[in-house]
């Protein structure tokens, strides 16, 4: 969509807590991965309608100085609201498990996990190419003018994609709580991360964000594996090098 | 001419209240006029790169905290004197901007963008991990302010309040004509034409590169004197200096006042710094109140403070 959002993370970070909150009152798992991307969606299409929406003519700078504000709201709300502690919550029994596969044990949890990803991944993929909505995104994006003109209500596509794209990200946090912890600053460290895997990928570029958060996961897992101290210069220095041979990026055009 | 009259007037009035702030300010609000002093500093930097050559730099923290380091490991090893801790700042700040700028301005717009975040947050896992000399997370500290040649027999120091904010003060108004007068020199013009259409500046037969990376060298400089300020004013440098929300808050300093005009930077710097300090003592929830500040700003003000003045 050609935006630049630093509330992103922000929606990862809700989606968690929404789940610490559904699990707490419910004690189901599965419902909360029902309810946490749909409110995300809802909040993300608001805010798409409310704020958004009047900024795409001025450039990506507005963006970065609306959503870096958005950043402080939700940090802030979520710390009134649930304290500065750190949270978890269990995956759900049936995931609770181990299975050996090949000599080594997993969790059925991680697996989970894997199966979830590939599927929402070949999913985004198959309709960002194939599908209808995928080639009205991309017209969109090219020529905002020249869609509008061929009848394609681009304001209601902006605001459905930008719901989809947060409810996704409250997906991931549903996903990432009983893996990871749960705290307010959780936004930062995962909006970072993200970022660095969608320019290095290239911008624009589902299978970009695909390869490149491979690589970036590989890469992280294996820096702190070796060397501990320096993992995270490691991920950085990997997207400067990959963008100083490649300024746009593995995939991207332009 | 009088528009021009009467921002020297404004910037003249601006002066003197500044000036005078020691005499009848209560000790916390001299804090908070230091700081937002080093802050306008930092703005203005990044201004020259945003404004005049249309760099948006989101990693502009890393030089901010590369001056801040060395100002206060000079000062750790019992360097006690002004100008040399002041200038070692720059100087470290402009060394790392050239291999960053080379690199980050092979890439332009949101890809310049990420590098140079990228970039600052390498330098900031620096600052972290490379204990033996940032002592990491912990960061220096203790470190003295200099002493001023000639204060003593004055009867004051710099670990008064009020004479380190006057020294803010003349080392900011310096920075300010500095700028002012590089921005109206033929280098400055230059930007701004390798800004409005690099590829008609290259065909004209001007190197653009080596101006962007001058340009971008220049402002890491100033920002890292504003680090060695700020290493002086807290008498510590820790790895926050470097983190991106810095960087953040820098932008949004410079975009609230107004950029390509150095006074609304100023100004933005002393809103934002005002209002982080100021909330944070007065209010409980004043992330909430400062992010609400920006998401206003973006939507009834898109260009700035300095936008209510100029209708150009």
């Amino acid at each position: 969509m050609d935006v630049l959002n630093l509330a992103h993370g922000s929606f990862y970070m809700i989606g968690a807590y929404t789940a610490y909150s559904v699990v707490l009152a419910t004690h189901s798992f599965w419902l909360a991965l029902l309810i946490a991307p749909l409110l995300l969606a809802l909040v993300g299409g608001l805010l798409e309608l409310v704020f958004f929406r009047r900024l795409y003519r001025h450039g990506h700078l507005a963006q970065v100085l609306l959503t870096f504000g958005f950043t402080l709201v939700f940090v802030d709300l979520i710390r009134s609201g649930y304290g500065p502690t750190t949270r978890s919550i269990a995956p759900p029994p049936s995931l609770g498990g181990a299975v050996h596969f090949l000599g080594a044990t997993f969790s059925s949890y991680s697996l989970f996990v894997l199966g979830v990803a590939v599927v929402v991944g070949a999913l985004l993929l198959a309709a960002w190419r194939r599908l209808r909505v995928g080639a009205v995104l991309r017209a969109g994006v090219a020529d905002k003018e020249m869609a509008g003109l061929l009848g394609i209500d681009l304001a209601r596509v902006f605001t459905l994609t930008f719901a989809f794209g947060a409810g996704l990200a409250g997906l991931a946090g549903v996903i990432a709580a009983p893996e990871f912890a749960i705290f307010p600053a959780m936004d930062a460290s995962v909006l970072i991360l993200a970022l660095v895997v969608v320019v290095l990928g290239g911008l624009g570029s589902i299978e970009g964000a695909i390869v490149g958060a491979a690589v970036i996961g590989l890469g992280y897992v294996i820096g702190t594996t070796l060397f501990p101290q320096v993992a995270l210069v490691l991920i950085f220095g990997l997207m400067a090098a990959v963008l100083v041979v490649r300024p746009t990026g593995l995939f991207g055009r332009r | 001419m009088t528009v021009g009259r009467g921002r020297t007037l404004l910037l003249l009035a601006l002066l003197v209240a500044l000036a005078s702030l020691p005499l009848w300010a209560p000790r916390f609000w001299i804090y908070i006029g230091t700081q937002a002093l080093i802050f306008a500093i930092f703005a203005m930097s990044l201004d020259l790169l945003l404004g005049y050559a249309g760099l948006a730099s989101f990693g502009h923290a890393a030089f901010y905290g590369v001056g801040a380091y060395a100002c206060g490991l000079l000062a750790l090893r019992h360097v006690d004197a002004l100008i040399p801790l002041l200038l070692i700042g720059a100087l470290a700040s402009a060394a790392v901007a050239v291999p960053i700028g080379a690199l980050s301005l092979r890439a332009t717009g949101i890809y310049f963008l990420m590098l140079t975040l990228a970039f600052a947050q390498i330098l900031w896992g620096l600052a972290v991990n490379w204990t033996s000399l940032t002592r990491g997370t912990d960061g220096l500290i203790g470190v003295p302010r200099p002493a001023l040649p000639g204060a003593g027999a004055l009867g004051f120091t710099l670990n008064e309040r009020g004479p380190f904010f006057i020294l803010c003060l003349a080392v900011a108004v310096l920075v300010f004509l500095l700028l002012e007068a590089l921005t109206r020199s033929p280098f400055g013009r230059t930007l701004e034409g390798i800004r409005e259409n690099e590829r008609r500046m290259r065909a004209l037969g001007f190197p653009t590169f080596r101006y962007r990376l001058a340009v971008f060298v220049v402002g890491g400089a100033i920002a890292g004197l504003a680090g060695s300020l700020a290493a002086m004013s807290n008498g510590f440098a820790t790895p926050d200096l470097l983190y991106w929300t810095v960087s953040g808050l820098v932008l949004v300093a410079v975009v609230v006042g107004g950029s390509r005009s150095l006074v609304g930077p100023v100004l933005g710097a002393f809103l934002v710094l005002i209002a982080q300090l100021g909330l944070s003592t007065f209010v409980d929830r004043w992330e909430l109140v400062l992010g609400a500040l920006f998401i206003a700003f973006v939507l009834f003000l898109p260009r700035g403070l300095v936008g209510l003045v100029r209708r150009a």
